[in-house]
């Protein structure tokens, strides 16, 4: 069963994996409610497929706005049978800095947003026995590292949290995917070292919409290779993984 | 307060995916839960402030989408469950209107007294018995539900509390009943039940080997019958088409019931706890592995020749076996799969009802959609403005719904509409899924559905009460 995504709203658009995702599905003649906080950016975007790419400003911290804006694109667009979130934020954590402000933001836009985001679109696509809810979390989720406690922690609830999603409406008809990529080449991953297998946005995106498309609800790495990591980085007991730098 | 204190509604009411009884209609509504009719007040004070629009839901009996509000808020006002006042001299009663059928005989029987009108289940709520204008199995003899309610609180959409009855607000009080809950919520009722001088029934079976000899059954029993319903074998077809069994019941005098008083008590009215051995809990499931064309053609095949050995035998039945058989098998409706299945009763005059049942039922074999289940009722007609009733007969059928067959079954459903229509037919909301703007007006008459739209311009004139299925059949077009 391949999944439609025919009219998409992506939470996050205007960088990122979430822009090559918009730019990658108005290829493919889907029309996007691009999402995101910078007016510019997105105005820029939308210009690319006029027509194909809605903007939409909002603030994913404003989850009191969600249901209405939700209700203000569907009036647009006409009911979506997509919702991807692509929201993410990594603030360096600095050695010795204990910032509750950055997790709170993390917290905000990682998984807050996504909740809200996911309840109005997990109902809709349950009512209507089809969907695709895809999330984009992080291969951060499967371990506590010591170098950001609170995106690692964010990313671990927002898989867990995909995981029971797709176990409350797969049964529905609804397609719910997780994907975590390892590096990918973005604003946010810029100026990092160590980075390795970085791949493009782009290439990101492509994959990522091919293993929703799929319509095989499911989690994947992206690219599939970073399944092998996570393995090891999981596998690895405790008292050897805190004294990693990892 | 609950969810009811997380406003605005429009930003922080939960969201819950609703189906119609038959499952086939689904909708994600804002919902919230009431805990008083002061609540309830609130709760469409508060969506009327926030442009929402707004459906009450009882029991979610309806069979498609009447308690449904796609995009909007559905209320639930089945907590509002209290009886308020009972009085066993005159069996009137008055109670909110979430209490059920169920919450009413059970404390009405054992005085001798049994609601007037009940439909085939006990759980439907009386705020839905009283929008939906609901029948029974004595619809050709004491009328509608709506006959037997003395009077009613509406809530209205400004927030007014109306008192409505033959007298005060008649207008009013006959649009409210069988009004799909548009124009206002009713929040208190009053019935006169029937006073019962036993605690079960006189049923007689006849089997009929087509639709004619089943009818002939009927009409040679209406003089004095007090309830009749037909069960059809839709499967059947040629000599033996429309061929089933009748039940006839008789309320019993006093004297009659060798159990004299002892048959009231509640613990007499009960429903067989397992049927063929299975426990009927997990029935359904047995169901399940039936619910295909091939093997239920078997089963209803098995029912109407096993009928026979029943024929021309009367026995005694309580009330509560007689008329709730759809309560037999809980959760009967996940028999029919993930796609549920629609319920579509047609209403034809008396004078050509044999031709059009049989055209009914040669139509659904042509298009090799046999119903799974048939019931043939007689009805006559009631004062109320959207009224479904008619002198003539009613003929309500199950079709199961698959993803494969959709397109073949709602295709069916017009050709069936037009047969009945071009009879003179009608169709109940309660059971409808299928029906478009164009069916309703001409079932129901341009001018009758023009006097409804008045009454709610004037109770309701920014349309804050909607449903899906008002929106579909019966809204003005935008």
């Amino acid at each position: 069963m391949t999944a439609k995504l025919s009219r998409v709203v992506i939470v996050g658009a205007s960088s990122g994996m979430g822009e090559a995702m918009a730019r990658e599905l108005a290829r493919a003649g889907a029309e996007v409610a691009i999402v995101a906080r910078r007016e510019n950016e997105l105005t820029r975007l939308a210009g690319e497929f006029p027509g194909k790419l809605r903007p939409y400003v909002h603030d994913v911290a404003n989850v009191d706005e969600v249901p209405a804006l939700f209700e203000r694109i569907e009036r647009d667009l006409g009911p979506v049978d997509g919702l991807v979130y692509a929201a993410g934020v990594m603030p360096k954590i600095e050695e010795g800095e204990y910032a509750f402000e950055k997790d709170r933001a993390m917290v905000t836009v990682n998984l807050l947003g996504a909740m809200a985001w996911m309840n109005q679109a997990a109902a809709r696509f349950e009512a209507a026995r089809a969907g695709t809810i895809l999330g984009i979390s992080s291969i951060a989720g499967e371990r506590g590292r010591r170098g950001n406690p609170a995106y690692c922690t964010t990313k671990a609830a927002l898989t867990t949290y995909l995981e029971s999603l797709r176990n409350r409406c797969s049964r529905y008809g609804v397609n719910v995917v997780t994907i975590k990529p390892g590096f990918v080449d973005t604003a946010m991953t810029r100026g990092m070292k160590g980075l390795f297998w970085l791949i493009s946005a782009e290439k990101a995106a492509k994959l990522s919409l091919a293993l929703a498309r799929k319509g095989n609800s499911g989690s994947a790495f992206v690219p599939s290779r970073w399944a092998l990591v996570a393995l090891i980085v999981r596998s690895l007991p405790s008292f050897i993984f805190r004294r990693l730098n990892f | 307060m609950s969810e009811l204190a997380l406003t605005p509604f429009r930003a922080h009411a939960p969201l819950r995916v609703l189906d119609g009884f038959g499952r086939s209609v689904r909708a994600a509504c804002r919902y919230v839960v009431p805990a008083s009719v002061e609540e309830l007040a609130f709760a469409v004070e508060q969506a009327r402030r926030e442009g929402l629009t707004v459906v009450f839901r009882g029991a979610g009996r309806s069979y498609g989408d009447a308690a449904l509000n796609t995009g909007g808020m559905v209320i639930d006002a089945s907590g509002l469950d209290r009886l308020l006042a009972w009085d066993p001299a005159t069996g009137v009663l008055e109670a909110e209107a979430g209490l059920t059928i169920e919450g009413l005989w059970r404390r009405t029987i054992e005085d001798g007294y049994w609601p007037a009108v009940v439909p085939g289940t006990m759980r439907p709520t009386l705020g839905g018995c009283v929008a939906m204008n609901i029948h029974g199995k004595n619809n050709f003899r004491v009328g509608p539900f709506g006959e037997h309610v003395l009077e009613l609180d509406l809530l209205t959409p400004a927030g007014e509390v109306l008192t409505l009855n033959r007298q005060q607000n008649a207008e009013l009080f006959h649009a409210v009943i069988g009004g799909l809950g548009m124009l206002g919520a009713v929040t208190r009722v009053k019935l006169k039940l029937k006073k019962v001088e036993s605690g079960k029934l006189r049923v007689e079976c006849i089997s009929g080997k087509n639709l004619d000899a089943l009818m002939d059954a009927f009409e040679q029993r209406l003089p004095d019958a007090d309830y009749l319903v037909g069960w059809v074998d839709c499967f059947a077809s040629g000599k033996a088409l429309g061929r089933g069994q009748v039940h006839s019941a008789h309320y019993l005098h006093a004297g009659e019931d060798p159990e004299g008083a002892a048959s009231f008590q509640v613990a007499r009215q009960g429903l067989p706890s397992s049927i063929m051995g299975l426990p009927k809990s997990e029935l359904w499931r047995v169901m399940r592995l039936f619910s295909n064309q091939p093997l239920w053609r078997v089963v209803n095949a098995a029912k109407y020749h096993s009928s026979w050995r029943e024929h021309g035998r009367s026995y005694l039945q309580s009330h509560v076996a007689f008329a709730f058989l759809l309560d037999y098998v809980p959760n009967w409706r996940l028999a029919y799969g993930p796609g549920g299945f629609i319920q579509y009763q047609v209403f034809v005059p008396h004078a050509t009802a044999r031709q059009t049942l049989k055209d009914v039922l040669d139509l659904c074999h042509q298009a090799k959609l046999p119903s799974f289940l048939g019931v043939l009722k007689r009805h006559r007609p009631d004062p109320f403005l959207l009224t479904h009733a008619l002198d003539g007969w009613s003929l309500a059928m199950d079709f199961p719904v698959t993803g494969k067959n959709r397109a073949a079954l709602w295709a069916l459903t017009e050709r069936l509409t037009e047969r009945v229509l071009g009879a003179g037919g009608k169709f109940y909301f309660a059971k409808d899924s299928v029906l478009r703007r164009g069916d309703v007006e001409r079932a129901y008459s341009r001018e009758r559905i023009d006097q409804f739209l008045a009454l709610k311009q004037r109770l309701d004139p920014s349309n804050l009460l909607t449903s899906d299925l008002w929106s579909r059949t019966l809204a003005p077009s935008a």
